[in-house]
């Protein structure tokens, strides 16, 4: 029997494309190891040359200093700011979402409207909300930067939960009328657990929104609610930068990401793409 | 004592004039069917009586207690849902304990009633399972659980049945005339299938164009329909509409035919007339006596066996019209035979007025 030529036998062709998703995978997180491992290094390891690719032993002293110097207190605001924030956006806005679809408030056109908010240039409203803020005293606050980032995400959860709550069968809704449940049971016992995976998938992008935010984080703090992004920025210095910290701190701002995104995963992915094909 | 009462309602959608004044009044524990072709109004009518519409003319009274602008919740109704309306999170039992819970009744009284109605509709060893691992038919017993357990004063029941093959069709209708027998309560129905309307109602409202066409015991509007579309809407197959002329106590067809009328019919003469005949009312000449039986002799143009029937289409007076007749009575088109029409049976209608003479 005749065999394939080398290039079409199917245990070869597998093998090469293995070759190139390892090699993918290589570019793609050598700089997340990078980051990861100078956090654990030595000054003298972290500007070696040649460079060190894993330092001999573990050390924790760069975390160890954010933890004496307090910096790494602006995670912990960021935790609050991002948790906050993003509870009282869903809240809010999966119910004006609700009163969208089902009450048809404001016509077809609120809705595009409420939308619309989120693609102004954050930039472009810097000015007249600090002087805002500096007016009712807001600046660096939590009150002040939750109510922002809230108001920030507003539109994205409207538009969101409006797609997920469209999905709804109607007729759930009205059973749940008939069996004596009010607006708000039915919104409660019915809409939030219908629409799980759309709630928790919008919840993950606006926490990760409100975690990322920079700009009005460092127009609006200044020592108390120093957010961990806004601290970063502080390590680069005009003569040298302290990579150390960099990485430290980096890796410290991602891990509650990084655990929001892994246990939220299932509905995540559910969550997307029920937007996505609809019925 | 009457459990619903409709007076004047209208329902209007902006410009769209939906429900065109309907009274209505359903004694205790009758079972009504709303029946009438898509569009007529019959859900519209239903989900105004549920509350999930508003009334925008007219009072709806469940027992004797003006709800028109009641909460659906304050109605002391229960509804069953063309799509089931089962909460895919919940299993069975939560489903059908939904109702309760939602009235907070005691956890021992949620069990006891949800178990006796897992009972009554045979879905006892389902109750911990979610609706996804549910065929439709068990779907649709779980929602009518949920309804029952919740002991209402009104049942109301939106197409529960057409989202089921024809087979479980059959099934779910004969389970739910049983239910109405056994619970002796008040139900209302609404359905576009003529057959579900006939064999499951005490009394018909059969709406057209959001107005009451004729209300009545399924026999009272099979036999003596008002008008065109009553007569022309119930029956299977389809009543049979002849154009005719009236001579005395004669119908006169197009093709000749002289078709003697029974009883008195108050029409003038020579009036054009269109002459009712239900299939089911024609036998073979010489099978049945011949009174007040008119005779024609026909050529066979089809032949639709239904097995215990056959379905039989020949010209006549210039229309096809169709007969059933038995099995053997006939085997192959072009045959040639005659018939014996029931006139006691057949009705005579006003072309102007669509009415019935």
């Amino acid at each position: 029997m005749k065999s394939l030529p080398f290039h079409r036998r199917k245990d070869v062709r597998l093998a090469f494309r293995y070759l190139i998703a390892c090699l993918l995978v290589v570019i793609f997180v050598f700089p997340v190891y990078w980051l990861f491992i100078i956090s654990f290094k030595t000054p003298d390891e972290i500007f070696a040359f040649p460079p060190v690719w894993y330092p001999k032993s573990i050390q924790f002293s760069n975390y160890f200093v954010l933890f004496k110097d307090g910096d790494a207190k602006t995670v912990l605001n960021s935790l609050i700011l991002a948790s906050v924030s993003t509870f009282f956006a869903m809240i809010l806005g999966t119910m004006a979402a609700y009163s969208l679809v089902r009450f048809k408030t404001g016509g077809e056109n609120l809705a595009v409207w409420i939308i619309s908010q989120r693609m102004m240039p954050p930039v472009a409203i810097v000015f007249p909300v600090f002087l805002l803020y500096v007016f009712f005293g807001w600046v660096d606050t939590f009150f002040g930067l939750i109510l922002l980032y809230t108001a920030f995400n507003l539109p994205y959860v409207i538009w969101m939960m409006r797609g997920y709550i469209e999905d709804i069968p109607l007729e759930l809704e009205e059973s749940a009328l008939v069996d004596g449940c009010s607006r708000w049971e039915v919104l409660w016992k019915v809409v939030m657990p219908m629409a799980r995976s759309g709630l928790f998938a919008t919840a993950v992008f606006t926490f990760v929104f409100a975690w990322n935010e920079f700009l009005f984080a460092l127009v609006l703090t200044r020592t108390e609610v120093t957010t961990y992004t806004v601290q970063v920025t502080h390590y680069f210095g005009g003569q040298s930068n302290f990579w150390a910290k960099i990485a430290a701190m980096s890796v410290l701002g991602t891990i509650p990401v990084f655990i929001a995104v892994a246990t939220m995963q299932r509905y995540l992915v559910r969550g997307i793409s029920m937007g996505a094909v609809k019925g | 004592m009457s459990d619903l009462k409709i007076t004047g309602l209208h329902k209007y959608y902006g410009s769209f004039h939906a429900v065109k004044g309907i009274d209505l009044e359903v004694p205790s524990g009758e079972f009504t069917v709303l029946v009438g072709p898509s569009g007529c109004g019959k859900s519209t009518l239903l989900r105004t009586i549920a509350g999930l519409e508003e009334a925008s003319e007219g009072t709806v009274e469940i027992g004797n207690k003006d709800v028109t602008w009641a909460r659906p919740r304050d109605r002391d109704i229960a509804m069953v849902f063309q799509n089931y309306a089962l909460y895919p999170y919940m299993d069975v039992f939560e489903n059908i304990a939904f109702g309760l819970r939602a009235r907070k009744f005691a956890t021992a009284e949620i069990d006891k009633r949800v178990n006796n109605a897992a009972e009554m509709l045979g879905i006892g060893p389902l109750l911990k399972r979610l609706p996804r691992e549910l065929s439709g038919g068990q779907r649709q017993r779980v929602a009518i659980g949920r309804a029952i357990v919740r002991d209402a004063r009104l049942f109301l029941f939106d197409e529960p049945l057409s989202n089921l093959d024809a087979q479980l069709r059959d099934d779910m209708r004969v389970e739910i005339k049983r239910l109405h027998q056994d619970l002796g309560r008040t139900m209302i129905y609404v359905t576009h299938d003529q057959i579900e309307a006939m064999t499951l109602a005490d009394r018909i409202v059969l709406l057209r164009d959001g107005r009451i066409e004729q209300l009545g015991s399924p026999l009272d509007l099979f036999e003596r329909p008002a008008n065109l579309f009553v007569a022309s809407f119930l029956g299977s197959p389809k009543m049979n509409f002849i154009p005719a002329t009236l001579d005395g106590n004669t119908a006169v067809l197009s093709d000749g035919n002289k078709l003697a009328l029974v009883g008195k019919r108050q029409g003038k003469a020579k009036q054009p007339v269109i002459l009712g005949i239900r299939p089911q009312h024609v036998a073979l000449s010489g099978k049945t006596a011949a009174i007040g039986h008119a005779q024609v002799k026909v050529t066979v143009e089809l032949v639709q066996p239904t097995g215990s029937r056959v379905q039989v289409a020949f010209p006549l007076g210039g229309k096809s019209v169709v007969a059933e007749l038995e099995s053997r009575d006939v085997s192959k088109p072009g045959e040639k035979i005659s018939i014996d029409i029931d006139m006691a049976r057949a009705i005579v209608i006003d072309p102007q007025t669509e009415k019935v003479i």
